[in-house]
Parts: C-alpha cells; structure tokens; sequence
C-alpha cells in the first residue's frame, strides 16, 4: 500500500539503537517523514539528535532495528547497494580526495554504479561526466590535480562527482561544516539550481538554523529520536520550538525584507 | 575564457590508449631484457647471443639452426629460465599484492604481508622442515611431492592462507571489519606465530641452517615442477585483481564513501584480501620471505605513473617481476647472497630515499 504512493522517499516508523558496551543507545525512536519528488527539505537538530544516523539510513548505509525506507515505493532492503547509489548521491561532510587524481578522474568515480565497461567508458559516461563538471560550475578545473585545489573549489568536485551518479535524490550530509559563508550560500544557491535543472529531491541534514530557514522550504526538526515538526520554516521555527530543542532563548524580528528572523535574545 | 574551458571535453575514460601502450610497452620491454640477461648471466658463461637464440628457439619456437651446445641449453632451460621465472612470479605477485592491501587499508606502510601471510608461511614451512626430525615415520615420505610441491612449500602455502582467513574472521565484528581493527589483529597474530617460529627455532638443532635460509626468502629452489603450480595460483589471482581496478579506486575515498558510490565495501574487502593473500603465499610458498618489494614498487610507480589503479596494477605486477629478477641476478653474481637480504639492503635505503622525496604518498593522503 505505500509501495502504491510512490514517494520519493518514505521513512516508516524507524528505529535505530548504537550498539554501547553491550548495551544499545537509542538514537532514532520511530521516525515518520515522507518526501515528495522534487522536494527541498532541511533536517535540522540539535547534535545527538540522531540527524546523522537518520541520513545514513536513508542512504542505506544502515539498516533500521525497526521500521522501513521505501526508496521509490520499494523497501531499500529490496534494493542493492549499486541500484541504491544509481537513485541515490550522498555529499559528504568532507571526504579526503585521494591525492595524484585529477578532477576529472575523481568525478568520473561517481559513474561507477552506471560502470559497464570492463576497463574503459562508455559515451554517456563521458557525456555525464561532462555535464556534471559543468552543472557544478567545475569544468574549468577538470585538468587541476586534486592537491591543488581550495576548499570550496572540492566542495564543488565533490557535487560534481554526486551528478555523475545522475541521482534522483541528493543527500547533503552538512555539507558546509568547513565552508565560510559566502561559499555556504554559493553552495545552496546552486544546489537550488541544480533541484530544477535536473528535478532533483534534495534532502539536507543542518545544523545551521538561519540557512535553513532563510534557503528551504520546508525544515523537519528532529529532536530525541523524534520528528517534532515538519512545515514551512515560518510555522515550524517559532522561538518556543528552538528553546526545546536547541536550548537556545531567540526571538522573532522583522529583517529589511519584510520577512521574520530568528535572532539570539539579548541581555 | 569560459567557452573555451566548456568547449574542451574534459579527459575522461582512463589513461588514453598512447600512454597505456608507453606505460606498459616499457614496462614489458624492462621484463624482456631483464629476461634474457638474468637468463644469460651466471656462473657458466653463455654469450647473450647464444642466450636469445636458445630462448626464441625454445620458448618462441623459431626454426633456428643449433648452434650452441646441448650443455648450455640444459643449463638455460632446466636451471636457470625456472629460477628467473620464479622470481619474476614472486616479485609480480608481491608487487601486485602489495599495491591491493595499500588500497585497502589506505596506508602506505602496508605490505603484502601486512596481515599475517608471512609469519603464517614461515610457521608451515618451519613446521614443515621440522616435522621429519621430529617424527622420524614422517621422514620416508619427506623427500616425496604432492602435486609437485614439497611438504615445505604446501605447509607454507596452506599456513599464509589460513592466517589471513583467522585474521579477518577475528578482526570481524557485527558484519563489518574495520580496516584499523584488521591491521592490529594481523599485527597481533603475527607476533604469536613468530613467537611460535622463534620456540621452533630455539629447538630446531641441526635444521635451524635451513629454516634460517627460508626465512631469509631465496629463489634457488626454483623449478619447473613449483612454477607449473605456483604460477597458475599467483597470475589467477593477480588477474583477477587487475579486472578489480575500479573497486580498488573507490576504496581510496573511504569506506563509506565508496558505500555511496556504490560498492559493497565489506565483501569487497574480502574478496580483495582473499585474492591478495593467494597470490602472495603463492609466491611465499616458493620463495620464503622476501620482503620490500611489495612496499617499495608500488611506491615507486605511484610516482612516476600515477595512482590510478586501471594502469597502476600491471606496471606494478611487471616492474616487480623486472626487480626481483634483477635482485636475485646480482644475489646469483655476489656468490649465492639469499635474495631477500639483498632486497631489503637495497630497497630500505630507497624506500628512505622516496619517502623524503615526497612529502605525499599519491592516491593515500597523508
């Protein structure tokens, strides 16, 4: 009956314990979240919310205790890993570029789950290669040395090697843990652009409130194993919500454009 | 500026078909001529000549006319072509093996037999030497073969193999195994069995000559008869593990990012390690331990040719074989030196050199 709906994405009732000294630490405690195709949606927590866990079940890395994903209608246990990373990119964190490669060898990995070739690349690994370096605005470094590059210049290379996996669906991993903001925002701006050039879902897991609430829109906040909101940022990012699950004291001020903002309560 | 960027396709689709051929034409090029002087050198002198000529004539099986004598033919062919092939086989299984396992772990002080094969080799072969003192009913069948491999040899081959399968199955914890965790535990168990070879050592007697000589990795036990099953193991293994090149790369970005892109990560680090640790107590079975070339080559051809994988295996497996020929070439000429002395007198020093030539070790961070 869910496999009927055809979701992008959808999370059933998960749960999901670390095994601690023979002991297990509950980190999700039934999680419900169903994402539409084309969605732009933002998980935000505190940390130890278990965001991460959460992306990394979605991603399939992890199997839930209890529960299911449905990738598409089928459960991701139905699915393997080379199916799964053909629908599904995950931009990491960060990842430690292997040193020697040249971009476009690093990107062209991404089209190892399409790989049919048993030593060369077929013409639409080429092409996808190609249009990925260039949707991710890295074309111009595709002949630099890994080595060489800054850090928002990886950041693109790693977006670029996402595309390559032409994915239905992005998973950003707090993508700008290590980027200044003109490059946070950069980021998003072309991960927006991205969403309607190639229809895109993207899920994000932040921690950063104001980039969520100022660039998605729609914010899931998780809290205790626990979604305890889902909605537009303006109804779901009220000061009373981010006191409880941030332990934060905000409020609400009308910026230049009209628009409500959270800001740090002063004293 | 920009059009001019976006108009230039980016080079995708691997090493183009000019460099692979430069790359690996050398690298056999190396292997022949490495070949026929390590054929051709030795205690008796055969002109190079006469060398190639019996080797094309034999091996290529060109009508020439023979113009050499029967005794040099027996000597190229019966001694000297199996050694040479043997350690050509050695040092392009250790070579290739070593490249896998410094994927695997991501490490570049990894080796070939970084989890356990050789102290497990040594522990069979030791064993094996012993065995006939020890239980003199073992002695009559001592000298006898199976399937062409001595006792020692099988008992080596068996004892690296199984090492590595106790290695990974204890390093094993809730279906995953770490590679930090793999790397301790072959660690760990390497040192009970040299404790265990060390004990055999200290009772050994009169058989410590010849367990301290296959400690010390020699080819001079090469033959037709090891080669014809050691060969089809190691060169299995290792083509197994050059058609892997693209899994071997995914590796390089981490687990879990190769998870992302695709790869079953822990039943290819199985499937990897399997292939590898063949491959090398292949190679151990028939050479005792010799050590550095697994570590030094791959190194070196990272360096000069790169880390992708899709090339990297086969140079290495041919500059391997080329230097370990070579080694034991000079051992042969320096009067019977074990093979595996020499390897590490000479590859130490240039494992310092190429570690402070570069500050980075390509494809392995750091």
């Amino acid at each position: 009956m869910m496999a009927a709906q055809r979701s992008m994405l959808e999370l059933g009732a998960l749960h999901y314990a670390y095994p601690l000294r023979g002991a297990r630490r509950a980190v999700l405690r039934g999680v419900g979240l169903r994402i539409e195709r084309g969605e732009l949606l933002a998980l935000i927590g505190a940390n130890g919310s278990g965001k991460t866990t959460l992306l990394r079940l979605m991603a399939g890395t992890l199997r839930p205790d209890a529960g299911d994903v449905w990738l598409e209608g089928r459960s991701l246990a139905a699915w393997d890993r080379r199916g799964i990373a053909r629908r599904i990119a995950v931009l990491p964190q960060a990842v430690d570029l292997p040193s020697g490669f040249r971009v476009a060898e690093v990107v062209e990995m991404g089209r190892a789950p399409h790989a049919r070739r048993l030593f060369g690349s077929t013409a639409q690994d080429v092409a996808a290669v190609h249009a990925a370096l260039r949707d991710a605005d890295a074309l111009e470094l595709a002949e630099r040395g890994v080595d060489e590059l800054s850090g928002g210049e990886r950041q693109r290379v790693l977006v670029a090697m996402a595309l390559a996996q032409e994915p239905a669906l992005l998973l950003l991993d707090e993508p700008t843990l290590h980027l200044d903001l003109a490059h946070q925002v950069s980021l998003f701006r072309t991960i927006g652009r991205l969403r309607r050039q190639r229809s895109l879902t993207v899920v994000a897991v932040l921690h950063d409130l104001q980039l969520a609430s100022a660039l998605f829109p729609r914010v899931a906040v998780l809290d205790e194993g626990r979604i305890v909101a889902d909605g537009a940022p303006e109804q779901v990012l009220g000061p009373e919500m981010v006191r409880r699950t941030f332990g934060v004291a905000m409020e609400e001020a009308t910026g230049i454009d009209g628009r409500r903002h959270l800001v740090l309560s002063g004293h | 500026m920009r059009a001019a960027a976006a108009a230039a396709r980016p080079m995708v689709g691997g090493p183009s078909l000019a460099r692979t051929t430069l790359v690996l034409g050398s690298a056999v090029l190396l292997v022949g001529i490495v070949g026929v002087v390590a054929v051709g050198l030795g205690s008796v002198g055969i002109s190079l000549d006469d060398t190639a000529r019996i080797l094309a004539h034999r091996a290529l099986g060109l009508p020439l006319p023979t113009t050499w004598s029967p005794t040099s033919e027996t000597i190229i062919l019966e001694l000297r072509l199996p050694r040479v092939l043997t350690a050509m086989l050695v040092g392009g299984a250790l070579a290739t093996a070593g490249t896998v396992f410094q994927a695997i772990f991501r490490n570049p002080m990894a080796d070939p037999y970084v989890i356990g094969t050789a102290a497990g080799a040594s522990l069979g072969a030791v064993l094996g030497i012993l065995a006939p003192l020890l239980v003199p009913a073992l002695a009559i069948g001592a000298g006898s073969e199976w399937l062409g491999l001595g006792v020692v040899q099988a008992l080596a081959f068996a004892g690296g193999l199984t090492t590595v399968l106790v290695v990974f199955a204890v390093a094993r914890s809730a279906g995953r195994v770490p590679v930090v965790t793999l790397l301790l535990t072959g660690y760990a168990v390497s040192s009970i069995l040299a404790a265990a070879v060390a004990l055999l050592m200290f009772v050994a007697g009169r058989a410590l000559a010849s367990i301290v000589a296959w400690l010390m990795g020699s080819l001079a036990g090469g033959s037709w008869s090891q080669l014809a099953i050691a060969a089809p193991l190691a060169l299995g293994s290792m083509a197994l593990l050059t058609l892997r090149w693209r899994q071997l790369n995914l590796l390089l970005l981490g687990d879990r990012q190769a998870e992302h892109l695709g790869l079953d990560v822990e039943r290819e680090k199985l499937m990897l390690t399997v292939l590898a640790s063949l491959a090398t107590s292949a190679a151990v079975a028939i050479s005792g331990t010799i050590g550095f070339i697994g570590l030094v080559v791959p190194h070196l051809l990272r360096l000069v040719i790169g880390p992708d994988h899709r090339l990297l295996l086969p140079a290495a497996a041919l500059v391997g074989a080329a230097l370990l020929a070579l080694a034991d070439l000079a051992a042969r000429l320096a009067g019977g030196v074990p093979v595996g002395v020499l390897t590490a007198l000479i590859g130490a020093p240039f494992f310092v050199w190429l570690l402070r030539r570069s500050a980075s070790f390509p494809g392995l961070g750091g």
